[in-house]
Formats: structure tokens, C-alpha cells, sequence
């Protein structure tokens, strides 16, 4: 047994029969499956603003979600505490959507060994380690202050989440899991003769303080804030128009996310509202691209030992050599399409229904030389940090927004230019990836997904690539002379 | 939970953290039952129901602080959540600037706000589904190019909102909302081989009686993704840019971001220091108002025991006030505008009451009418917009104007410029002011943007 199966069993009382109780219940209306996903998570923030510990919160949320599926139709309910009389409420609810005679009057319950562990994070005992978590606070912002007169403002905030989760269903398997997650961010304005510029940075995942300790110390993280603040101190006016764009690696994997991402999650393409439905075998991307969503990988932030219906996450390709592979996965749409599970049905906590969504999504590492690349455009746009992205599933548009990019002349990076929101149609713009280098990264660990209102964190890897044409939203038209 | 238990819980909580040692402290508690369907194609997607219920502490030990919250009411729990914010205020910092309001601040509206109307609670399950099920029929009938749905939805909720502080202020007030929306999609030609678009559209109130008709919702849905089939990609130009209702209130939410206390205070807008300056062109004022009835930004105090007002913000172009709560009041010198908003974690911010951009008198149609070329915005998407420096960059879609009309739609566009010189170029607003959400504003006409395309 795991520690988060004792969790519930000890802290809460819950006992088997408990468990086969509510899920009889929630199946007494009909309905081909029903599941239970209790929950208890701790979290803990901390706002370093000026200097000063302004802000130092931590917060219980325990609840249990119940899940009824019947054909397309889902119910649920939650309670917001493990008293046994709110979640049997709860299950009543759910067992509304279905019309018909009980399923089951009993259900055998059994452990489900977890296979692997890709957080192995030790659980702080006792109190926590406030005074340790406050350093880490002081020293970036000590770092970002360091770097250069001209930083005017720090603002650093420290998040942490330690989960623990037992989900059951009608087949009676238990699984459990724990799923720490911390998360440092910095961002920081500077100042100079009436300009400003900003910069953001951090870093996190399924880790332990610890993390902080080697290459991901929080001056490295505190710097690169600084840096990006100070570099946009001498922006100039970005370009508009369609013009060849290279993303540098890491962050920008953010246009995979949106581009690619969201129009292969299997809810809009079992519904066939997505600009990829019915796409399947196609060529969608130049034969250079090989785009993975991986929940495995060790310490991510958007990895994960199961998903939030019990499923083990795995390696989903998505599209390989440019032809569309996959979709991503959960258990009411695989059952659906009669596809298989890819362990992507994920939920922001008890109080939300499971969807597709995705971990960490990625391109796999081409042969070129990055500096190759830039060599390779004679006018462009050279993109090194990304905000946010957003886009329309079934018009296929997508934007992701440039926080640091250069325009790039005769092959080299040049002048640093304002945040842009870069645009383009995701069926069609990794058609025009005419490189990929060799130069992989992953994001440093502080995206967060939404969708349909539901947050969950993800991370996001690329690496350098080149589009041939994209649209920039600048303020300056180039024409194409200028800019091919 | 009852009438007054939830009072009751939050007022021993504080009682106890003043006799545990705190100099000061005050709790928030919420509760509410939600509600909401999603029906597809006729036919139910998901049924969703639950009661929640919140509680977060707030105590002081002379100028530091900290908070904890929890959904666990067990005295246990409460005991804990006590104990572990008065130890986390031990490590924060003194800040001159933190603390409750000053007592002679505190107070509330008494008056009747309209913010619950027992029409929303009483509605059946039967009847709240139906709502839904009659917006998406609306909609797939309308036309044979609507070829799918992505969905219709009715939401509903009810709740209510206690805040105590250990200077004897005692608020609650309930409230209610409900909404329904229809998200259709539509095909060129009706058929395979031609693009997919979606578009949207919702009601939303806090009395179930004044929602439109899901019918309307439906037509207007599916009028607003009609008008986007058969889109084209421009070319690059400066044109003048006519904002529709929705995305005007987008515009303004980063005014709203601009006007923030903690904006201001860090300089971390590009509107700091230009209070009684003219930030934008004359025809352009702004207010928040707490007091509109039935608003859903309304509110008869703020989340620090404030009493709603109303702020001008900016008056025929010059900047009045900023939106403030107690600690960025402090900051900057200036009292409170009751613009406290808390959440279960961390200290108080800054949030928009019924924020809305005042009607003027041109009619959308007059402000089209008078452009040789330019773009009718109908979405923006993106988050390429930087209060500190007011730079801005988002993706759009409209209908491009030619010679006074609504010539065809445009896609994969981008709209850029600078909030600070935007607000300058304001050169028509619109008659058609609703409220729809805490922000709102009429039809707006910009020049100066860039409008990105091919």
C-alpha cells in the first residue's frame, strides 16, 4: 500500500466498505461506470514584494468528486469535506444522469501496485520549512537587484502543493498517488530615463526544495528576470506582418501547446469541432517535425504517475515526421471513439469532471546547428521568451505571445524589439518548419494550462526552429521587401 | 448550513485569534450551492451540482501578517487553521502599509442591491436544462451551414459572503447568477472541405427573469458565427478600428489593470503618476460603481468592510482616481475607494466593481458608416498586452469596412499599438453601453493601430 492509500484509510477513517458503499450508490440509477477521486491538498504561498514578506498563506482543501458515465453523459458531484454522509449525497446526485435499474449491489475492491514513481519527493515531516523557503525568496531577490541599478521593482512569489489522491471505480481498482509541486517566479521591472521594461522567469516541478540547490538556484532564475527587463529597456517597435520567425528553444515549445496541442485532444475531434477532426494520417507538418505529449518524464511539472482517472500516463506521438498520429486521450472519449487510454484525463481538483488535456508536449531534436539557422534568414524575427498563447479549436487560429525577440538582419540577431503576438493557423503553420535544431530544452517548470475553467500545470519543450512564414503583430508594417 | 452559523464560525475564529495573541484579525467565509448543465446536440453532455463552503483567517501581530484557509469547518480544523497562520505572521515582515482599515472606513450600503433573487434557486432541474436545450435549438436551426454544436450550457448559483474583522464589523450579504450560453459551429457551404468556425453567445444575470430568451441567445450565436464564414487574411496596414461591445470591454479590463492600486503603487503601470493628468480624448469617462442594482459587480461592502460608492475614474479624459483598497491607499496616500477583493489566500487586492466606459452618442452603425477602410473587431485572443508599458498585441477576427459598410470577414489578423496612446485616439463611442459582466463598455473607435496580417 502507498502512503496516500494510508493517508485517507488513516486520517480519514476511510474504509474499504466506505468505498464500495458510495460507488454502489452512485450507480443505483443505471449507468455503465461511476468513479470516486478523493482528494486532500495542502498548499502554501509566499509574495516577497519590495523587499518585504508581505504575504504568507496555507490552505486545506479535502474534498471527494463522484463520477457517473452513462453513454455520452456524465454526472457529478462533490463534497468539500470526507464526512461519509456528504459524499453519499454526492453519489445520489451523480446517479441522477442515469434513468434505469442498479447496476451493481456490490463491489470488490482491490490495490493497484504503482508501476513507477516520477516524483519521488520525501514528505517534509512536521512543520514545514518556512524559514528555508523565505532564503530562497530573499536570495533572488537580492540576485535581481544585484544585476543592474536599473531593476526598480522585484516581485517574487513562492507556490507549493503537496496532493494526495485515491481514485476508485466500478472495477474496484484503488489507486493512490502523491503529487508534490512547487513553483518559484520572479518578475521584475526596470527603469531608465522614463522607459520601462519587464521581465518574468522561474522554475519548479514535482520536486523538493532541493531543487533549488544546483543550476536552478533562484540568482540563476533572478538573473534571467533581470536580464530580459533590462534588454527591453532599449526595445524598439516590433515588425508586423508575415515574415520568417525562429524560435529559440525552450518556453517557445508554448507554440506546440497551442498550435498543435489543443486541437488533438480527443473531446473536439470525437466531436468533430476541431480544426484536426477526421485529420488522422494526414500530413500536417513538414517531415522535420515529431511532436511527443509525455507525462513521464522525472521531476516535470506536467508529468505524472497516473492521471486523474487512474490511467499511467505514457509517451502519446502526436504527429511524426509530419504526418497527424494521435489524439489525447481520456477514459469517457477512448471509450467513445473505441481508441485506446493515453493517460490524459486530467481535472483541476474534486470539484471538476476530467478531460483531455495535455502533460508535457514537445518536439524531438532535428540535426541543426542552431547558429545555422539564424544564418539561414536574411530578415526575420527572432523569438526567445513567450508569455501566454490562446486559441480557437475549431477555426484552428492560434496566438502566442513574444515577452523577448530581436528582429534578425542579414543572419544575425540584432535589435531587441517590443512584445508581439505572433499568429498563425495550426493545421498549416508547421508545414512551413523548414529547420529544426539540435538544441532540445524544456521549459523551466511554471506553465499552467487553462480550459473549459479548469487549471492544471504543463510543461512545454522545443527546440530552435525555423518557420518560414508567420504573422507578427507589430506596430511597424515592413514590407515584403524588407522582411522575406 | 444555517442562516447564521456561518457568522457565527467566522466571528469565533477572530474572538479566538485576538485571545491567541493576534493584535488584530479578520475572517471571510463563503458559502453556495452551484449548478450547471451542459447539454450537445439536444441531448445531455453533463449534469454537475454541489454546496461548497470556504473559510480564510487573516491575523496581524502588530505590521506583520499571514492568512490560512480551509473547507474543513471541524473545530480541529479551525484550531490548526489558527495556529499556523499566527505562526507563518511570525516570519513575514513589518510593513508600515499592512493592517485593518481605519474604524471610522468601515460600514455598508443599506440598502437593497438587487444581488439575489430567489427566482434563480427556485428554478427546477427540468426547467434549467430546458434553457439550455432551447439555446442550442435556436441556434442549429437557424441556418443550414450550422452544422454541430460544441454545446449549450445553463449555470446557475447561489451563495453567501461574511466578513468579520476584530474591530466589530459584521457584514453578510447574499447573492445569486445564473447564465446561459451556446457555443454553435458552422461550415462554408454546409458541408466537407469547407472551415470550421465557432462563435458564441451568453446571458448572464443575477435574477433568472431578466435573462434574454434562450432563443435570442441561440440566433445571436448563431448570427455572430455566420458572419465569420468565408474569412481572408488582409494585408498589413494602419487602419482605423471599430471595437464591438465585448472586445471594448476587454480594452478597458487593461484600463482596469492600469487604474489598479498595486499597479500604481509599483509603478508598474503606464498609468502611474498621471492622476489629474488627461490620459485619453474627451469624449472618454469612466466610472466603477458598486451601487448599480442587480450589477454583477455590485456589492454592499468590500472584502476590508469598506462601503461601496462610486469612483469617476477618468471624467472627459482626465484621470480622477485610482481604484483602491486599504494597504495600496496607505502606499500612495490617498483613501481607500473600496476596491478590496480576497480570495481564499494572501492579502487583499484590487478588483473591479460595475467598471464601465460612459455611452456616447454615436451609433455603431454612424461610426462604420463613417470609415472609407477599416476593421470591425468582433474577438481578440492572446494576452499580448503589458500594463507596465501599455504595449499591446493581440490576435483578432472581424469584418473589414469598406466604404461604410461591412465588406467580409478577416482572420488571422493581429491588432497592435499602446493602451496610453490608444485611449488618446478614441474618436467614437458608441450609444450601445450594456452590462454584461463587472466591466463594460459601448462600441469604441480607435485610430492608430496596426492591423498585422499578411
Amino acid at each position: 500500500m502507498s502512503h496516500s492509500d494510508l493517508f485517507f484509510f488513516q486520517h480519514y477513517g476511510v474504509t474499504h466498505e466506505d468505498l464500495a458503499r458510495y460507488l454502489v450508490e452512485a450507480i443505483s440509477e443505471g449507468g455503465e461506470y461511476a468513479d470516486l477521486y478523493f482528494e486532500h491538498t495542502t498548499t502554501c504561498s509566499i509574495l516577497l514584494d519590495e523587499s518585504l514578506v508581505k504575504a504568507a498563506s496555507e490552505g486545506i482543501a479535502a474534498g471527494c468528486g463522484v463520477r457517473v458515465i452513462a453513454g455520452e453523459q456524465t454526472g457529478y458531484a462533490y463534497s468539500d469535506d470526507l464526512s461519509p454522509t456528504r459524499i453519499l449525497t454526492a453519489a445520489k446526485t451523480a446517479a441522477r444522469i442515469a434513468a434505469g435499474p442498479a447496476r451493481v449491489s456490490t463491489v470488490g475492491l482491490s490495490t493497484v501496485e504503482p508501476t513507477h514513481n516520477f516524483y519521488p519527493v520525501v514528505l517534509p515531516t512536521g512543520e514545514p520549512n518556512l524559514g528555508q523557503k523565505l532564503e530562497i525568496l530573499f536570495r533572488a531577490d537580492k540576485a535581481a537587484r544585484a544585476y543592474d541599478p536599473r531593476i526598480s521593482q522585484v516581485r517574487i512569489t513562492y507556490g507549493e502543493q503537496a496532493r494526495h489522491i485515491l481514485l476508485v471505480g466500478l472495477d474496484g481498482k484503488i489507486t493512490t498517488d502523491f503529487q508534490p509541486l512547487v513553483r518559484l517566479s520572479i518578475s521584475t521591472i526596470a527603469e531608465a530615463e522614463g522607459r520601462r521594461g519587464t521581465g518574468t522567469s522561474g522554475g519548479g516541478g514535482r520536486v523538493s526544495l532541493e531543487y533549488f540547490d544546483g543550476e536552478h538556484s533562484p540568482e540563476h532564475f533572478a538573473r534571467e528576470a533581470a536580464r530580459q527587463a533590462i534588454v527591453q529597456l532599449e526595445a524598439k517597435e516590433a515588425p508586423a506582418g508575415e515574415m520568417a520567425v525562429v524560435l529559440g528553444p525552450g518556453w517557445p515549445g508554448i507554440l506546440l501547446h497551442e498550435a498543435v496541442g489543443h486541437g488533438l485532444e480527443a473531446d473536439f475531434n470525437r466531436k468533430g469541432i476541431s480544426a484536426f477532426s477526421g485529420r488522422r494520417g494526414e500530413r500536417v507538418a513538414s517531415a522535420l517535425c515529431t511532436v511527443v505529449d509525455d507525462g513521464t518524464i522525472p521531476g516535470r511539472r506536467g508529468s505524472l504517475n497516473v492521471d486523474d482517472e487512474g490511467e499511467p500516463t505514457q509517451k502519446t506521438v502526436l504527429i511524426e515526421n509530419g504526418f497527424l498520429r494521435g489524439y489525447l486521450q481520456d477514459r469517457l472519449n477512448a471509450g467513445l471513439m473505441k481508441a485506446t487510454r493515453t493517460g490524459n484525463g486530467r481535472r483541476e481538483s474534486y470539484e471538476h469532471i476530467p478531460m483531455p488535456r495535455m502533460t508535457n508536449t514537445y518536439m524531438l531534436a532535428g540535426q541543426d546547428a542552431p547558429e545555422d539557422i539564424l544564418h539561414s534568414v536574411r530578415r526575420g524575427l527572432y523569438a526567445a521568451h513567450f508569455g501566454g498563447g490562446q486559441v480557437d479549436i475549431t477555426s484552428g487560429k492560434f496566438v502566442f505571445s513574444a515577452s523577448e525577440a530581436y528582429l534578425i538582419e542579414d543572419g544575425r540577431i540584432t535589435a531587441p524589439v517590443r512584445g508581439a503576438t505572433l499568429i498563425g493557423d495550426g493545421p498549416t503553420v508547421l508545414k512551413h518548419v523548414t529547420a529544426v535544431g539540435h538544441d532540445l530544452e524544456l521549459d523551466p517548470g511554471i506553465g499552467t494550462c487553462g480550459k473549459d475553467g479548469q487549471s492544471v500545470p504543463v510543461g512545454v519543450g522545443i527546440p530552435t526552429i525555423k518557420i518560414s512564414r508567420l504573422t507578427v503583430g507589430g506596430t511597424t508594417p515592413r514590407t515584403v521587401e524588407n522582411f522575406t | 448550513m444555517s442562516e447564521n452559523q456561518l457568522e457565527q464560525i467566522a466571528k469565533e475564529l477572530v474572538e479566538g485569534a485576538v485571545h491567541a495573541g493576534a493584535t488584530a484579525a479578520e475572517a471571510l467565509g463563503r458559502e453556495g450551492d452551484e449548478f450547471s448543465v451542459g447539454v450537445r446536440l439536444g441531448k445531455i453532455e453533463r449534469l454537475k451540482e454541489a454546496a461548497s463552503k470556504s473559510l480564510s483567517l487573516r491575523v496581524f501581530l502588530g505590521q506583520r501578517s499571514a492568512s490560512a484557509f480551509t473547507s474543513d469547518f471541524a473545530p480541529d480544523s479551525l484550531a490548526k487553521l489558527l495556529r499556523r497562520a499566527l505562526e507563518m505572521a511570525r516570519a513575514t515582515s513589518e510593513d508600515p502599509a499592512s493592517g485593518l482599515p481605519e474604524p471610522d472606513l468601515l460600514g455598508q450600503y443599506e440598502g437593497d442591491l438587487g444581488l439575489y433573487s430567489d427566482d434563480v434557486r427556485q428554478m427546477t432541474t427540468e426547467q434549467r436544462i430546458d434553457m439550455a436545450r432551447r439555446a442550442e435549438a435556436a441556434a442549429l436551426e437557424a441556418d443550414p451551414r450550422i452544422i454541430n454544436s460544441e454545446g449549450a450550457s445553463f449555470e446557475a448559483g447561489v451563495g453567501r459572503k461574511v466578513y468579520v474583522n476584530s474591530l466589530e464589523f459584521s457584514g453578510a450579504y447574499a447573492s445569486s447568477y445564473c447564465a446561459v450560453s451556446v457555443t454553435p459551429v458552422a461550415q462554408t457551404n454546409g458541408g466537407p472541405g469547407g472551415n470550421l468556425e465557432r462563435d458564441y453567445w451568453y446571458s448572464v444575470s443575477r435574477r433568472a427573469g431578466a435573462l434574454d430568451s434562450p432563443e435570442s441567445v441561440g440566433r445571436r450565436a448563431a448570427q455572430r458565427v455566420l458572419r465569420r464564414l468565408g474569412a481572408r487574411k488582409i494585408s498589413t496596414r494602419k487602419v482605423p478600428v471599430v471595437f464591438d461591445p465585448e472586445t471594448a470591454a476587454s480594452l478597458l479590463g487593461h484600463v482596469f489593470e492600469a487604474v489598479r492600486g498595486d499597479s500604481i503603487y509599483r509603478k508598474a503601470s503606464f498609468l502611474a503618476g498621471k492622476l489629474g493628468q488627461r490620459v485619453s480624448s474627451e469624449n472618454v469617462t469612466v466610472v466603477d460603481d458598486g451601487l448599480r442594482p442587480g450589477g454583477l459587480g455590485s456589492r454592499p461592502f468590500d472584502d476590508e468592510g469598506i462601503a461601496s460608492g462610486v469612483t469617476p475614474v477618468i471624467v472627459k479624459g482626465v484621470l480622477q482616481n485610482y481604484l483602491l483598497n486599504c494597504y495600496t491607499a496607505r502606499k500612495l496616500g490617498l483613501r481607500t475607494t473600496g476596491n478590496a477583493v480576497r480570495g481564499l489566500a494572501g492579502t487583499p487586492g484590487v478588483g473591479p466593481k460595475n467598471f464601465y466606459l460612459k455611452a456616447g452618442s454615436n451609433s455603431p452603425e454612424e461610426m462604420i458608416r463613417s470609415l472609407k477602410e477599416g476593421l470591425y473587431v468582433t474577438e481578440l485572443i492572446g494576452f499580448g498586452v503589458n500594463v507596465v508599458t501599455g504595449d499591446y498585441s493581440r490576435g483578432a477576427a472581424g469584418i473589414w469596412i469598406e466604404q461604410g459598410e461591412l465588406a467580409y470577414p478577416v482572420a488571422e489578423i493581429t491588432v497592435a499599438g499602446n493602451v496610453g496612446e490608444l485611449l488618446q485616439q478614441i474618436r467614437g463611442v458608441g450609444s450601445d453601453l450594456e452590462f454584461r459582466g463587472p466591466i463594460a463598455a459601448p462600441t469604441l473607435l480607435v485610430e492608430g493601430l496596426t492591423v498585422g496580417g499578411a
